[in-house]
């Protein structure tokens, strides 16, 4: 962990009203300290409340106790003074607007000047290599190009933090691989603090400088694995011995709390998005 | 040769067209079909050419026209002594009618926005007011019409209310489906920009409802011109299809083929309304998948 503390989670616990079943709990006694510039990784089965964790983070949804702290200050002082992009794991594109349109909505929200607004989307454009497609619609673009939008967009108005929800979720391997790279290049290029959400093992050891494995019912992290591989990251670090010895650290830090609560997950994640939004 | 969605139609235009005609031709063929079975005996300049075998009511002269009668009415004098002819007296009729109708498209489409935008932000608005929405259009707009003209004094405006009263329904219901069709997704990435609701009305739940919108609006250009011309009758308004309708309706047995006419005028008009809605859609929505698709 290097610098000041981006994101600062204490205590935080997390419980639903999940009709029929009562009470759930999602997340217990989380604390998690980010430090700027890092990239740290939530992982863990369906259900541990990984996810809900980044929206807690992103204000998106409130703890029923503890703190959340970004930049310093409450998380929804934060989201309020856009300290944070967000990518899903759909683009959420919107469709009547195109590339470059896509990607200056934030700034319009913002009220970003007109010639600083422009210069700003075309050096995320360049940045996320979509140069050329600035005015191609979303359904024109591939499923990794729309995701690029989406990171250029999340990135558009300079946040100190970049939060993703599984972004390479729905590519398939090939894509979900250029994308590690791609936004590996994003993050040395604008020395941003990323936490990013995601299923996969070999993602979370590759791109990450920490990764927290999280156990499931009630939501935990159970271990955090530092991940020393040195950096740039290329094609040759999946080969390398010590991805695997990693990669293998945090599959048994994973191992015996898959599968066992997945019956309660749907109903879960419904709750989990239904108190969000709200 | 089975369609595959990679071998798109040759010449679809054409080809669309050729449909429609053919579609028209066999009503044609359909109609003059049932008069060589059952209709009145055939003249040519009053020499009886064929005699039906069966005597079917509906087809006689006086209740299903020859399709060259109602042709020839329309391109002679409206009436005797008249120097335009029908179909230029009716298409002169139907524009004035299209006039209203698109007043009142335009004041039903803009009540239907409205009255969603409320509804969608106030779920107390909502459960208060949409049964009465609803039951508004239980009403039968003959019965309604002649209060309308009553209360609102003035005879046009009599019209365009009637036919706002038809439009703004199918608006309101669709913008409904509109406004919350955007992905919860998207309602959360407005509030990481801590967008308001004011924002996240314009810039995302307003452009995401237009396809819904346009679905609307077609129903509603078809429904306008039908309020127009039922409230001509009661309104009283001398220059629209609806006067002319309620007059060949009473000339009837003198000239059934008038009547055809500005029935066949009055679907004319409405097709028209429908394809001008149909085209703006086509061109507002021309950037998104879903317009390509259809």
């Amino acid at each position: 962990m290097s610098g000041q503390a981006v994101v600062h989670v204490a205590d935080v616990t997390k419980t639903f009203d999940v009709p029929g079943r009562g009470t759930m709990t999602a997340l217990s006694g989380i604390d998690l300290l980010i430090g700027q510039g890092e990239f740290v990784s939530l992982i863990g089965p369906s259900g541990c409340g990984k996810s809900t964790l980044l929206r807690l983070i992103g204000d998106l949804t409130v703890p029923t106790s503890g703190t959340v702290m970004v930049n310093g200050k409450p998380a929804q002082q934060a989201r309020v003074d856009r300290d944070y992009g967000i990518v899903f794991q759909s683009p959420v594109l919107f469709d009547w607007r195109n590339v470059e349109e896509n990607v200056r909505l934030p700034l319009e929200l913002i009220g970003t000047e007109k010639a600083a607004r422009e210069a700003r989307v075309t050096e995320m454009l360049e940045l996320v290599e979509l140069s050329d497609f600035r005015r191609h619609h979303p359904y024109q673009l591939s499923g990794g190009m729309q995701q690029r939008v989406s990171i250029a967009r999340a990135l558009a108005f300079e946040p100190a933090l970049l939060l993703m929800d599984e972004p390479f979720g729905a590519l398939d391997e090939m894509t979900r691989e250029r994308m590690n790279s791609e936004v590996l290049k994003v993050w040395a290029q604008t020395g941003i603090t990323v936490v990013f959400v995601t299923h996969s093992i070999p993602e979370a050891v590759f791109l990450s400088s920490r990764v927290a494995v999280m156990s499931a019912r009630p939501g935990r992290i159970t271990k955090v694995v530092d991940i020393d591989l040195p950096r740039p990251r290329t094609v040759e670090t999946r080969e390398n011995r010590r991805y695997f010895e990693l990669v293998t650290e945090v599959r048994e830090a994973l191992r015996g709390m898959d599968g066992r609560v997945e019956a309660d997950d749907a109903a879960l994640d419904r709750a989990a998005a239904e108190g969000g939004i709200g | 040769m089975p369609r595959s969605p990679e071998r798109p139609l040759k010449h679809p235009r054409r080809r669309r067209l050729l449909a429609i005609l053919g579609f028209i031709g066999l009503v044609l063929v359909l109609w003059e079909g049932v008069k060589v079975i059952g209709g009145d005996p055939w003249r040519v300049n009053g020499e009886l050419i064929w005699t039906p075998p069966l005597d079917l009511k509906f087809a006689s002269d006086i209740n299903l026209p020859h399709v060259w009668s109602i042709a020839a009415a329309l391109s002679e004098p409206w009436r005797r002594s008249a120097d335009t002819s029908l179909f230029m007296f009716l298409v002169g009729k139907a524009l004035y009618t299209w006039r209203e109708a698109a007043i009142g498209f335009a004041l039903g489409a803009v009540t239907g926005i409205a009255l969603a935008a409320a509804f969608v932000h106030s779920q107390l608005l909502e459960r208060a007011f949409v049964p009465y929405v609803v039951a508004s259009q239980t009403i039968p707009i003959v019965a309604l019409a002649p209060m309308i003209v009553f209360f609102v004094g003035n005879e046009i405006l009599a019209v365009v209310v009637v036919a706002t009263y038809l439009t703004f329904f199918p608006v309101t219901i669709a913008m409904i489906r509109g406004l919350r069709s955007p992905d919860p997704r998207a309602l959360e990435l407005m509030r990481s920009y801590a967008a308001k609701r004011r924002t996240i009305f314009w810039k995302l739940r307003m452009p995401a409802s237009v396809p819904y919108l346009f679905t609307a609006l077609k129903i509603a250009a078809t429904a306008s011109i039908v309020g127009a011309i039922v409230g001509e009758g009661p309104g009283g308004v001398q220059d629209g299809l609806g006067r002319a309708i309620l007059d060949f309706n009473q000339t009837y047995i003198t000239g059934p083929e008038k009547l055809w006419a500005a029935i066949l005028v009055t679907a004319l008009l409405g097709i028209s309304f429908y394809l001008l809605v149909r085209i703006a859609e086509l061109w507002w929505l021309r950037d998104r998948a879903s317009a390509v698709l259809t």
